[in-house]
């Protein structure tokens, strides 16, 4: 027998503590990057070009990790990118999650036609090839950042539903759905107060494993020069630049790719580990 | 017709395949303990389910009639149905560890009743189920309300649910094998406890089971169902005394006793089962395969 609350005072865990930490860093970088950015972003000077970074020979002071080819500060690049991969991160996340979940809910919960309306649409999205689709949905909806959280919400609220129809099925079939239907609870309650706290733990998980996909296809789509206007950083739009010139200075590509890489993988750690806490014990 | 619980002819079926339930007819009267007896596959559940309005999806009702209180059942609208099941029944579930919601508190699972369906306020609900609890033996209830369901053991939660099953003060209470998934040792004790609870209450309960032993304890009169067709309704004492069906004779006889647990573990015999499937083919003769 083991008590609940024991549960919750329990230490956290190394991968929660790490992936937690860096994703506050860059929230804090995203929000007050305007502040803490050591150059403005966007201030070329080419006589400035491609300083390498602060521990290299012939680096210039206060640019930390060396700047790109137009003499634009990569550290100050990187910080304002945090923001738009951020801000993708949480609004696209959360709103595929939303429309995802919400399908993915009422197809397992209900199923009869509303599931095979809806199972059946999942099925033609999933065999689109993601990222095309994105390409071809911003070709049509323009560049800019409301169209890039649309396209994600669009192509990936899928996998939500999948996912999480599959666990309504399974809680739906357990006997206290079966004694809430007895008690005379009305269907849609049922599902609000039985199913979906059991299904929880699991919206939680692809929720941020969502949001590091989101920050992903932000990036692919700033790298084919799909995302926001050029004139913003991004970290997909750095490291397509980088990419050019990655022979005489490695630093241009390389910084914003670990940075992206720890993102994601913070996002994914993150759940895993928000998952192993949450769920209900016992299944 | 008297009795508070009157099933008719209730036929079940697959959806687009076989009878699961034959034109089943049984009575449970008010205050009394009904027991169903089958072997496993042989629609006794179904039979609870059908009441409830839980039957599994692919399973449909095709015929026939169920009258609780003097009202049919079928006739009603789905809200209007589950309305009246909520005040009126309550279900005592097979498995005590899946039929508590694993993310809610036992508190407000016993309470959500009270309070939704009966109106009640939380705090008369929730004094309501402290009385309960304590009724059904349960250590600290105060405590015990604030736990969540994977803190107790099987034999706690049985009791939870068993109390919970009580709490409205339902006229009937429904009991799908409520023993087979605990211990022997804690079986006996949970029997005893909704016997207890059952006379107490005064409600009428149907006792469903595979264990003829379990029927001769806490039942007033029973039932014996072989795929999915009633073989013999009959009182408790004239059963046992002198079962009128073959199939229940065999039954009765399979049954192992503490005076001869060896000798007394023999099969239902093979002629007996013939006997009864030929009654079950010619029922499906008769009515069609619905």
């Amino acid at each position: 027998m083991r008590d609940a609350r024991s549960e919750l005072t329990r230490p956290i865990g190394v991968r929660l503590w790490l992936s937690g930490g860096w994703l506050m860093l860059l929230a804090c970088a995203a929000i007050f990057a305007p502040w803490i950015a050591p150059q403005d972003p966007l201030a070329q000077d080419l006589f400035l070009g491609r300083m390498p970074p602060f521990w290299e020979n012939g680096s210039e002071a206060g640019f930390w990790l060396g700047t790109d080819s137009l003499g634009r500060d990569v550290l100050s690049r990187i910080l304002y990118g945090a923001r738009l991969a951020m801000i993708v991160a949480l609004v696209a996340g959360t709103l595929t999650c939303l429309i995802g979940a919400s399908l993915g809910l009422i197809a397992g919960f209900y199923r009869g036609w509303p599931d095979r309306i809806i199972s059946r649409f999942v099925d033609i999205w999933m065999a689109f090839p993601p990222v095309l689709f994105a390409i071809l949905l911003i070709a049509v909806l323009g560049t800019g950042l409301t169209s890039i959280i649309i396209a994600i919400v669009i192509i990936d609220w899928t996998r939500f539903a999948r996912v999480i129809r599959a666990e309504a099925l399974s809680q739906s079939a357990m006997d206290y759905v079966a004694s809430a239907q007895v008690a005379g609870r009305a269907r849609f309650g049922t599902m609000l107060t039985e199913i979906l706290p059991n299904v929880l733990p699991t919206i939680v998980a692809l929720l941020t494993l969502e949001m590091g996909i989101a920050v992903i296809v932000e990036a692919i789509l700033s790298f084919v020069n799909l995302s926001i206007s050029t004139d913003s950083p991004t970290w997909g739009g750095m490291i397509a630049e980088g990419r050019i010139s990655v022979h005489q200075a490695w630093w241009v590509l390389v910084f914003p790719l670990i940075t992206l890489f720890l993102t994601v993988l913070s996002f994914s750690q993150l759940g895993e580990g928000l998952k192993d806490r949450f769920d209900p014990v016992l299944r | 017709m008297s009795g508070y619980l009157n099933i008719r002819n209730l036929s079940v079926s697959l959806r687009g395949g076989g009878p699961i339930l034959r034109s089943v007819t049984l009575d449970v009267a008010a205050g009394q303990v009904h027991g169903l007896v089958g072997e496993s596959g042989a629609g006794k559940s179904m039979i609870g389910k059908a009441v409830l309005g839980t039957l599994p999806r692919a399973l449909q009702i095709t015929a026939g009639e169920i009258w609780l209180d003097g009202q049919d059942l079928l006739k009603l609208s789905p809200g209007q149905r589950r309305h009246r099941i909520g005040a009126t029944t309550a279900l005592i579930p097979q498995d005590p560890l899946t039929a508590l919601n694993p993310s809610r508190r036992i508190g407000p699972q016993i309470t959500r009743r009270l309070v939704d369906i009966l109106g009640w306020t939380k705090a008369a609900a929730e004094a309501r189920a402290l009385e309960l609890l304590a009724e059904v033996d349960i250590p600290d209830p105060r405590r015990v309300m604030r736990t969540y369901p994977h803190e107790l053991s099987g034999g706690m939660r049985q009791r939870i649910l068993i109390a919970s099953a009580f709490a409205a003060e339902p006229k009937l209470i429904i009991a799908d094998e409520p023993t087979t998934a605990l211990d022997v040792t804690v079986q006996k004790q949970i029997l005893r406890l909704i016997a207890e609870m059952q006379a107490r209450h005064g409600t009428a309960l149907l006792f469903v089971t595979h264990d003829l032993g379990v029927v001769s304890k806490v039942c007033d009169s029973l039932s014996v169902l072989y795929a999915g067709k009633i073989v013999e309704n009959a009182r408790m004492r004239r059963f046992f005394m002198h079962p009128i069906h073959p199939y229940s004779a065999a039954l009765l006889a399979a049954t192992p006793t503490y005076t001869n647990p060896q000798g007394s573990l023999m099969p239902v015999p093979e002629s007996v089962i013939e006997t009864v499937e030929q009654e079950v083919t010619a029922h499906d003769r008769r009515w069609g395969r619905r």
